[in-house]
């Protein structure tokens, strides 16, 4: 469980999160969803135990990061954005190493199951400067996961991976995410959309949306957005396209493909598709494209500006 | 205690990876072997003209001035190279407390460096052959706590310095530069200034003086009182560094 309460850091005079207030219960997949310099590190940060905030409180697993700091972080799996590791241990050395610093009961069966989970067994015994990216971030999910903690932080987890590797890790997410609590941070929208239960978008240090994926998804989409790509020049297509009731904000892009958006409730895709054909083009491509981070960031941040005006 | 224990050993073993630990082994081992060498030929052809047979100081006086560089050498990378992988961040997020995190480094680079201190006990044993009627015990042994203690305040200097930055070669300097007052600049006022006050105070933190006069046999409770509290001290000082970073 986390509860966050009011939680301010200010850096010299920079404010890097303002007044953050939210809660992640258990078997809870949250998402912290913002872009680089957000304050997304920074609330993890305090959550861990590894730096108090300037105002404001936390609970983490039931104790609070200040007062029972070391209760906290017997309690906290954390998995920092840049994985902390020792080149010169192998693999098993370093959970070992790990594992005694938490004082774990049969600390090789909670190293071999950790390993297991992330399935690097078989590199137990290899050097971590040999490994490579991916097989590092899993070596520090590992660590986060070792001592079976109640509460996982994992920040921005998945950059570095491949797609399978990201897959795989999900997967494993989502295992842990049955009977814990944990707390992601990511900037990929769609990430978010797949692993979480809910998600918390932070911007410029402060929330400015909490909800399910699909209920964010819902609010936000006012429009699709649909790229059309045919054979050949776009430019005669567009004059058919946007005369088409219905099609909004039709324009060529500098790639040579069209798009356009509609309002979900009236679907011109049919229309589209059958006039391209006829004026006599080849249709190569035709798909919806999401919303950016950066598109809802803006439609976000609007949004509360026009509340508060 | 067990956390200063597992930090310690994980110190202890990366030195024996690194190869600035071997070049200051090296650099130690290989001046205290030449000087040793030197000074007994010295004496075995002056033996006619002088009846002084050479005492442990030719083996634990050259070793205190390549330690002077050594542990700066050995401490920079302490805290400063966790800093810079970004592992600080992982032992600060486990329980491990700050001052038990600080210790267990210092404790780590100790043990090294008394491993090199136990590799140069083979020159005592050849002394001891070599003069009649062999070397004075006493006098070895408090040669031996001399530079042990000496160790122990050099390496919690370099500790302290490692914590303050996040560059090695500023933690590196910034430990020669202390070491260098505590070892030969402090006393230099002592030479034109006239009060006697203050003269006790300087000569009292001078950690030449009170290394000299341990290698010569003599020792007082202060002797091994002073080292042990600058050790602390030093140690109290990394902890508050590495506890302020945290709330910066």
């Amino acid at each position: 469980m986390i509860r966050a309460t009011g939680l301010t850091k200010d850096f010299g005079s920079r404010r890097a999160i303002e007044n953050l207030t939210f809660e992640a219960k258990q078997g809870e997949v949250v998402g912290f969803l913002g872009p680089n310099g957000a304050g997304k590190t920074t609330t993890m940060r305090i959550l861990t135990g590894y730096m108090p905030p300037t105002y404001g409180t936390a609970q983490v697993a039931g104790f609070d990061v200040i007062s029972e700091s070391l209760e906290v972080r017997r309690r906290v799996g954390y998995l920092p954005e840049t994985v902390p590791l020792y080149p010169d241990m192998t693999v098993y050395e370093y959970l070992k190493f790990m594992a005694d610093l938490r004082h774990l009961p049969n600390s090789d069966d909670m190293v071999d199951a950790a390993l297991d989970l992330v399935q690097m067994g078989k590199r137990a015994d290899g050097y971590i400067s040999n490994l490579s990216k991916g097989m590092r971030q899993r070596v520090g999910l590992a660590q986060a996961l070792l001592h079976r903690p109640e509460v996982l932080i994992l920040d921005e987890p998945t950059i570095g991976l491949d797609p399978a590797q990201v897959v795989e890790f999900r997967n494993t997410v989502r295992e842990v995410g049955k009977e814990r609590t944990v707390l992601l941070s990511t900037h990929i929208l769609s990430e978010a959309q797949q692993l979480c239960d809910r998600v918390l978008i932070i911007n410029k240090g402060r929330i400015v949306a909490e909800d399910s994926p699909e209920n964010l998804q819902s609010r936000l989409v006012g429009a699709e957005h649909v790229v059309l790509r045919v054979k050949g020049e776009a430019d005669d297509l567009l004059p058919i396209i946007a005369k088409i009731d219905g099609v909004q904000n039709a324009k060529l892009q500098p790639d040579g493909t069209l798009e356009f958006q509609f309002t979900p409730a009236a679907d011109v895709r049919p229309a589209v598709a059958r006039a391209t054909i006829e004026a006599g083009y080849d249709l190569l491509e035709f798909h919806p494209v999401g919303l950016s981070l950066e598109e809802i960031f803006l439609q976000l941040t609007q949004d509360n500006a026009r509340k508060e005006s | 205690m067990r956390n200063i224990w597992t930090i310690a050993r994980r110190e202890y073993k990366l030195y024996f990876t690194t190869p600035i630990a071997y070049i200051a082994a090296l650099l130690t081992l290989l001046t205290v072997g030449i000087y040793f060498v030197v000074i007994i030929y010295y004496t075995t052809n002056q033996a006619y003209y002088s009846n002084t047979a050479p005492g442990i100081d030719i083996v634990i006086g050259p070793m205190a001035t390549v330690f002077l560089f050594a542990v700066p050498a050995l401490t920079m990378r302490l805290l400063a190279d966790e800093q810079r992988m970004g592992t600080l961040e992982l032992l600060l997020t486990t329980p491990v407390r700050d001052g038990e995190l600080v210790v267990g480094k210092w404790l780590g680079a100790f043990l090294f460096m008394l491993t090199i201190i136990a590799i140069t006990l083979v020159y005592p044993i050849v002394l001891n052959k070599l003069t009649n009627p062999g070397i004075d015990q006493g006098v070895m042994l408090s040669g031996y706590i001399a530079i042990i203690l000496l160790t122990a305040v050099f390496l919690a200097i370099g500790t302290a310095m490692s914590s303050f930055f996040n560059n090695q070669f500023a933690a590196f300097f910034a430990t020669l530069a202390v070491l260098i007052v505590f070892w030969w600049l402090i006393r230099l006022p002592t030479y034109v200034i006239q009060n006697d006050s203050i003269n006790n105070i300087l000569n009292y933190l001078d950690l030449n003086g009170r290394f000299n006069s341990m290698l010569a046999g003599t020792m007082s409770l202060s002797d091994i009182i002073y080292p042990i509290s600058l050790t602390a001290l030093g140690l109290f000082l990394s902890a508050a560094a590495v506890e302020i970073r945290r709330w910066r």
